[in-house]
């Protein structure tokens, strides 16, 4: 569920960004997206920022399927 | 014996093919020869005409030309192979004319073909042919009924020189073409973001290392998962497929599938069919880098993305980091700039609505009106004062009057009153002899006694 949750964010930014450059949003509600916006902003500077690269390689043995770290 | 036989089949004119019946295609000459016909045709192939010419006769129809040559047409177009046929000879009398159709002969020691390459497929071939040269060649055998001859319309054209893998190469991409496994439509985007990677591949050799080495560079937020296949040799077809089908088995954003540059032979693996599948099957987006830019594979084709190398294809996986974090500054920047504006113009909206004449001089609003009750005003008070003055002046006459008729100042004039049982005599008609009246004077009244009465008006 996070999985696809970096790009959709980026999208729905996207998106606010475009809503609000419109211009045609009631204040309140300009001002309820961009407050979206920027805790969206924050999430995907933290994804970004927080997950670190991990490599592991599969052993097959016979189709029974491990993992191991790989250096 | 060799030059006998190609004597038999050229045209003694331009030295091209003659058909069965001694007809050049080109020249369009007859050469009635029958004694040379059957020396082309084998014994099998005459019984195989004669079959057919008893079947025409013995419905007893004549045909005309026409619908005889459609009769064949119909039989030849209609036969599987020879609409799908790869055939390979050697080119000869070959034209390009005007650099429009090509025409040419495809022969072997023993037969010839007819062959005509058409503009609309000729345009993008990778080398020219030439007299002499050993090709193969995919198309399909039509009639030409106007010359009364066959030939093959040429669709692909290959040089023979490459080699018997070429070929089954070529083959199988046609056949798997023309199944839709190359379709655009059945191609997956690239997720932008991957979270997750998996690469099937060899861990000896610099592949790996290329791709994780970019990786690194450019991304570091990433699960990789390595299947560590084999890539060359008889089992890395199913070795391949094992590892794709495995990956298959996690939750992955994306696969990369890739191997080093190698000949044609070491390739070969990635051009097997099984693995072809497996690509197409896979419900993972999957890049595909084998080999060198030049080296191309079916696996190249179906993959929903071609990389150029084992490099390319892990740039294409992931983001640039830098990159993804300027956006989304750039993105922060657009949004604060434009809820700033927002704001803006919202407060200056309001601005403008309180410096407006009604906010500012709200007494504008009412002057007129208050002029207009001011004189009003004045004009109602001098309308009551007038009539005040109109009911004095009939007051004071009332006055006058009301004075001039009360009975005392008649009296004080010398006029006196009667009174009869205290009620005011004014006539004599109520009056009687020896009735007592009351006479009122100003300055007293007296009683006396009616002696006489006598009706006559005094005024």
């Amino acid at each position: 569920m996070a999985e696809k949750s970096f790009e959709e964010n980026l999208r729905k930014i996207e998106k606010i960004t475009e809503d609000l450059e419109e211009g045609s949003l009631p204040l309140k509600e300009s001002v309820n997206k961009f407050k979206e916006a920027v805790d969206l902003l924050k999430l995907c500077n933290k994804e970004i920022k927080e997950v670190e690269m991990s490599i592991q390689k599969i052993v097959d043995k016979d189709g029974k399927i491990s993992f191991e770290e790989f250096e | 014996m060799q030059s006998e036989k190609v004597k038999k089949y050229s045209c003694e004119t331009c030295g091209r093919a003659i058909n069965h019946r001694g007809n050049c295609f080109a020249c369009n000459l007859k050469k009635k020869s029958d004694a040379k016909m059957r020396d082309f045709s084998s014994p099998s192939k005459d019984d195989g005409i004669k079959k057919v010419n008893e079947k025409l006769v013995s419905k007893d129809k004549v045909y005309s030309v026409d619908e005889a040559t459609n009769y064949l047409k119909g039989l030849i177009v209609n036969d599987r192979i020879l609409q799908n046929i790869w055939i390979k000879g050697e080119v000869s009398n070959f034209i390009h004319s005007r650099g429009i159709h090509m025409y040419f002969s495809l022969k072997d020691e023993n037969a010839v073909i007819d062959c005509a390459m058409f503009k609309n497929l000729n345009q993008d071939l990778k080398f020219l042919p030439g007299d002499g040269m050993n090709v193969i060649i995919k198309g399909k055998i039509d009639i030409y009924k106007q010359r009364g001859k066959y030939q093959l319309i040429v669709e692909e054209i290959h040089d023979a020189g490459k080699g018997e893998l070429y070929i089954r190469f070529l083959q199988l991409k046609n056949k798997l073409e023309k199944e839709g496994l190359f379709r655009e439509d059945h191609k997956r985007p690239i997720p932008k973001y991957p979270l997750s990677l998996g690469i099937v591949t060899s861990l000896q050799g610099a592949v790996i290392q290329d791709i994780l080495k970019v990786i690194k560079r450019r991304y570091p937020h990433i699960k990789i998962l390595i299947y560590p296949s084999l890539v060359q040799g008889n089992t890395a077809k199913e070795n391949i497929v094992r590892g794709i089908n495995a990956l298959n088995g996690f939750n992955l954003d994306l696969i990369i599938l890739a191997r080093g540059g190698g000949s044609l032979e070491d390739l070969w693996p990635f051009n097997e069919e099984i693995v072809v599948r497996a690509i197409y099957n896979s419900n993972i987006p999957i890049i595909s880098a084998v080999g060198h830019e030049t080296d191309v594979t079916l696996s190249d084709f179906v993959a929903d993305k071609r990389a150029p190398t084992p490099s390319v294809a892990a740039e294409i996986a992931v983001p640039d980091e830098k990159e993804v974090l300027g956006s989304l500054a750039h993105m922060e920047g657009r949004i604060f700039r434009q809820i700033n504006n927002i704001l803006e113009d919202k407060r200056s909206s309001l601005k403008n609505i309180i410096t407006r004449p009604l906010f500012k001089k709200p007494y504008n609003l009412i002057n007129p009106y208050k002029q207009n009750f001011d004189d009003l005003a004045i004009q109602l008070i001098e309308v009551v004062n007038e009539r005040t003055e109109n009911l004095q002046g009939g007051l004071d006459y009332l006055d006058v009057r009301l004075k001039a008729l009360n009975p005392k100042s008649i009296l004080k004039r010398g006029y006196s009153m009667t009174l009869k049982d205290d009620k005011i005599v004014s006539s004599i008609n109520n009056i009687n002899a020896e009735d007592v009246l009351v006479t009122v004077f100003k300055d007293g009244k007296i009683k006396s006694r009616v002696m006489d009465k006598n009706g006559r008006e005094i005024i």
